[in-house]
């Protein structure tokens, strides 16, 4: 990725993506993760229904692990916007107190996030909803259709996906049945981070390079961002200069050194990379088609 | 710096997915953490041996790996110094051709992969008549394996030579050949090869480097379909859209389409200020200057170069359903904004892949191409294909499972709406309703053979006979000895029997009668299109609504043991499906109501 295009294509497209929802959902809501994704799909919302709101509320799927940071930043956004933000956790795995140290990644991810999603959708009756992901993300995202069919029982069948055809979306789905919508799809990472430097859009501290208290797992950094990660003997957290090139739980979101600190730098970085994004992702290394495997059942 | 969005398709084994992960390699796309993984799967599912299998970076589902072909269309991303790219790597195999169309219906080139030992082959052809069938103007012939044929200029030019013959009535602006070896890297990024120093043209990069992108063309004159109404309060209406081509500015005339209503842009909100321009490709919010109406579906364009309007085309399809198409049934459309009905009134040729051609033909099959007439059950603006994509091009749904089954591209309007006026008649369906003293109906009985629709019929037309109504009945089985007597029970003759009768019915109702149709009518599409032709009130459905096995334990006339026997072929109920009506104006169940109370309860109904 040495280059940024121009945003125009894109961001027209991801619009149209937007309006060709609200014109055919019966109930629509946008899956906002805080993340720099969401960032900007947020503001191609804002752009596709100005002057009016978003016609559809926002719901984030709290696992609970969030870094703080992000809570705070989804605060103050939701505020400042005037936007109205289900926030929803799935009371089994709440009460059960199920976490990523204590019931290991997989599973804490498929009740926390993916069972918590499923939950959310039927509760509030959604028919549609918005994800950030993008196709350049990872190989099963890659062949995905940016109205992404979901049988019921929320199922993505990768193997029968409906036929695309130009900008004609296919948007009728029977009772049970529901579309997940991509706007990012042809977006790549780094026309991400150019679009963010180029609409001046804010996006959660954690992206810009700062010291951090970090502890070496498995050869990444994690960030020791509350009491309630168990410290090996003999660990101690470091201070070191590190940033996130993704947000997630922050157990299961690796740091990456740098000493970006501005988005000119951010951008520099990413360009140059040698590395995939997700490779902070923990759970994207549990095994080869394990994306896939997670989609089929229902994750973003 | 612009963006060129490409196709590589072409037969199986050709070489499409290796091509691509050569590709990303060559332009430095691969990251250490995915070439790890793809060491790493190059010795789980390779097909290279100790050589990196590039395939396994493009194939990313399981059963994809498992298999070592392409299902599905996968998009993937590089760019250059000096353009970006989309490329749409698309699945070889026949069945998967839906797949192809889909990356094939957004691509401004193709990339048409051929193994130099095979040469052309019907995969080849196929996907060269969808690529330039969904509007592909630029195609590179990559002659792949070299390796395999001596780096032989004779093979390649024979090749090359070949398939310019094949391609020569296709209508591609520009086809070019070069000659590659994508496993060893050869004429990919470079086109200086000591292996072929015959060739002196372009590598693929450059070609694609070059080849000019379908940027939609801003000098032709302005159309943007109203996609969405933004009207978040009573100061502001705004028309949502994407401008199809053209350009526009405040103060520019426009006219709707097919109102035909003429105004003037006042204003292109947006987020950060108004502009003071929009061009083709843009999603703009449009503020006219005048109170006007319209809708999603309606085609704002410049008010010198309307958009044209009408209900009947000529058209090519591609079928993309295991389901046989079936002319006269009602599927959904969408054409650019607009929803309506769309039924196909007849196949002119269906295309033989390999020959080019054309041959007659009853229904369609999964992957066939066909020159149809279609007709819309309303007026559509639209403009063919060739000249505006974006307003040309329509999909088919079956409204039952809402499988998208079709993509077409329209040729032109037929004239014939226009020509053959509706001759309007001085005595009219009130006048003569008037005469008779009733409301003239349609009372469509609908349910399973045996399920009691002739008894109730009957009954029905001798109670309304009895209070001075004229009635008629029209029969499935008395109707199918004489109007519908060259009609038999296969899918596509059942719903040309019911298309018939709706329209029977219709001129009876016209006439003044209460028309009383007693049909198995199995099909909820076939319904609801005689539902279409009657004015609001006039049709009225009855479900008459038996249980599969009371209907068999009757069985009045014997058909179901012979269906059993397996003498009768596509008996509904047994190996046919029936569709029960979701809002049916009447729901009788017999199991709970004898057939007279049935009566009184539709009369009551009439009655109110």
């Amino acid at each position: 990725m040495r280059h940024q295009g121009s945003f125009a294509h894109l961001e027209s497209e991801a619009i149209e993506i937007f309006r060709e929802v609200a014109a055919t959902a019966a109930r629509p809501v946008m899956l906002y993760s805080i993340g720099k994704d969401s960032s900007v799909m947020l503001r191609l919302a804002q752009k596709a229904f100005y002057p009016g709101p978003l016609p559809f509320p926002l719901m984030h799927i709290n696992t609970g692990w969030k870094f703080r940071e992000m809570i705070a930043f989804r605060d103050r956004i939701v505020a400042e916007i005037g936007l109205q933000l289900i926030s929803h956790t799935n009371p089994r795995g709440a009460a059960e107190g199920i976490g990523p140290f204590t019931h290991g990644s997989a599973y804490h991810t498929d009740v926390m996030k993916t069972e918590a999603l499923k939950q959310a959708i039927d509760q509030y009756g959604f028919d549609v909803a918005f994800g950030g992901a993008r196709r350049d993300e990872e190989k099963s995202r890659a062949k995905e259709r940016i109205f992404s069919f979901r049988a019921p029982g929320h199922r993505w069948e990768p193997k029968a996906q409906r036929p695309e055809l130009w900008n004609l979306y296919n948007t009728r789905i029977n009772a049970g049945e529901s579309i997940r919508v991509f706007p990012l799809s042809n977006w790549t990472e780094a026309d991400i981070w150019g679009y963010i430097q180029q609409e001046e859009i804010p996006i959660v501290p954690l992206y810009f390079a700062a010291e951090r208290p970090v502890v070496k797992r498995y050869g990444q950094w994690i960030m020791v961002d509350d009491q309630r990660m168990p410290l090996e003997p003999g660990e101690a957290p470091e201070l070191r200069m590190v940033r996130f090139r993704t947000l997630g739980c922050y157990p299961l979101t690796a740091a990456v050194e740098s000493s970006a600190t501005t988005l000119e730098e951010i951008v520099a970085e990413t360009l140059g990379a040698t590395t995939s994004e997700r490779q902070g992702r923990v759970i994207d290394h549990d095994g080869a088609g394990s994306m896939e495997r997670k989609k089929q059942e229902g994750y973003f | 710096m612009d963006t060129l969005r490409f196709i590589t398709c072409g037969s199986v084994d050709d070489g499409k997915s290796t091509l691509i992960g050569r590709l990303l390699y060559e332009t430095k796309l691969i990251f250490e953490d995915q070439l790890e993984a793809l060491m790493a799967d190059s010795k789980k599912f390779g097909t290279q041996g100790e050589r990196m299998d590039f395939a396994l970076l493009v194939d990313g589902l399981q059963a994809e790996r498992e298999q070592g072909i392409t299902i599905d269309v996968a998009y993937r991303f590089f760019a250059t110094e000096k353009r970006r790219f989309i490329v749409a790597d698309t699945p070889g195999h026949e069945q998967s051709t839906r797949n192809m169309a889909t990356g094939a219906s957004t691509a401004d080139a193709a990339v048409l992969l051929i193994d130099a030992r095979k040469g052309v082959l019907t995969q080849t052809k196929r996907h060269s008549r969808i690529t330039a069938m969904f509007g592909v103007r630029h195609i590179v012939l990559a002659v792949n394996k070299m390796d395999l044929v001596d780096w032989s200029q004779a093979r390649f030019d024979e090749i090359a030579a070949d398939y310019r013959r094949f391609a020569a009535d296709l209508n591609f602006a520009s086809i070019s050949a070069i000659p590659i070896s994508a496993l060893e890297g050869q004429n990919i990024l470079d086109s200086a090869t000591a292996a072929m120093p015959w060739y002196r043209g372009q590598s693929l990069l450059q070609w694609l480097e070059t080849v000019p992108n379908a940027e939609s063309d801003v000098t032709q004159p302005f159309v943007m379909p109203v996609q969405w109404v933004n009207r978040p309060n009573l100061d502001f209406r705004g028309f949502a859209g994407r401008i199809g081509s053209g350009k526009i500015r405040p103060g520019d005339s426009v006219r709707i389409s097919p109102s035909g209503v003429v105004s003037r842009a006042k204003e292109i909100a947006a987020w950060d200020g108004p502009l003071a321009e929009a061009v083709a490709g843009d999603s703009i919010t449009l503020v006219l200057a005048d109170e006007v109406d319209a809708s999603r579906g309606d085609v704002i364009a410049a008010a010198e170069r309307p958009v044209e309007v009408a209900d009947q085309f000529e058209a090519e399809i591609l079928w993309m359903s295991e389901q046989p198409m079936l002319p006269g049934r009602a599927y959904a459309a969408q054409i650019h904004s607009k929803s309506a009905n769309l039924t196909i009134t007849d196949i002119k040729h269906r295309l033989d892949i390999n020959s080019g051609a054309r041959l007659a033909a009853k229904t369609l099959g999964l992957n066939e191409i066909a020159t149809v007439n279609i007709s819309f059950d309303r007026p559509v603006p639209f403009a063919p294909f060739k000249d505006n994509q974006r307003l040309g091009a329509f999909i088919l749904i079956v409204k039952l499972t809402n499988e998208t089954v079709c993509a077409g591209v329209i040729h032109f309007a037929l004239r014939r709406a226009v020509n053959v006026h509706w001759q309007v008649l001085e005595v009219t369906k009130s006048a003569r309703a008037a005469l008779m003293r009733q409301q003239p109906r349609c009372l469509w009985f609908t349910g399973l053979s045996g399920s009691g629709k002739s008894t109730i019929a009957n009954l029905l037309d001798k109670r309304l006979h009895a209070d001075g109504r004229l009635t008629y009945i029209l029969d499935g089985d008395n109707v199918r000895h004489g109007l519908n007597r060259d009609l038999g029970f296969t899918e596509a003759d059942r719903v040309e029997n019911i298309r018939r009768i709706g329209e029977v019915a219709k001129l009876m109702v016209d006439a003044g009668l209460i028309v009383i149709v007693s049909f198995i009518s199995p099909f909820r599409a076939e319904r609801d299109l005689a539902r279409g032709l009657f004015a609001a009130g006039e049709f009225v459905e009855i479900f008459v609504d038996t249980p599969l096995e009371e209907c068999e334990r009757r069985d009045v006339k014997g058909l179901y043991a012979k269906a059993r026997r397996g003498e009768l072929k596509n008996f509904t109920g047994i190996d046919s499906a029936y569709e029960a009506p979701e809002k049916p104006e009447l729901h009788l169940r017999t199991l709970e109501a004898q057939p007279e109370v049935c009566v009184e309860r539709i009369v009551e109904w009439l009655e109110n």
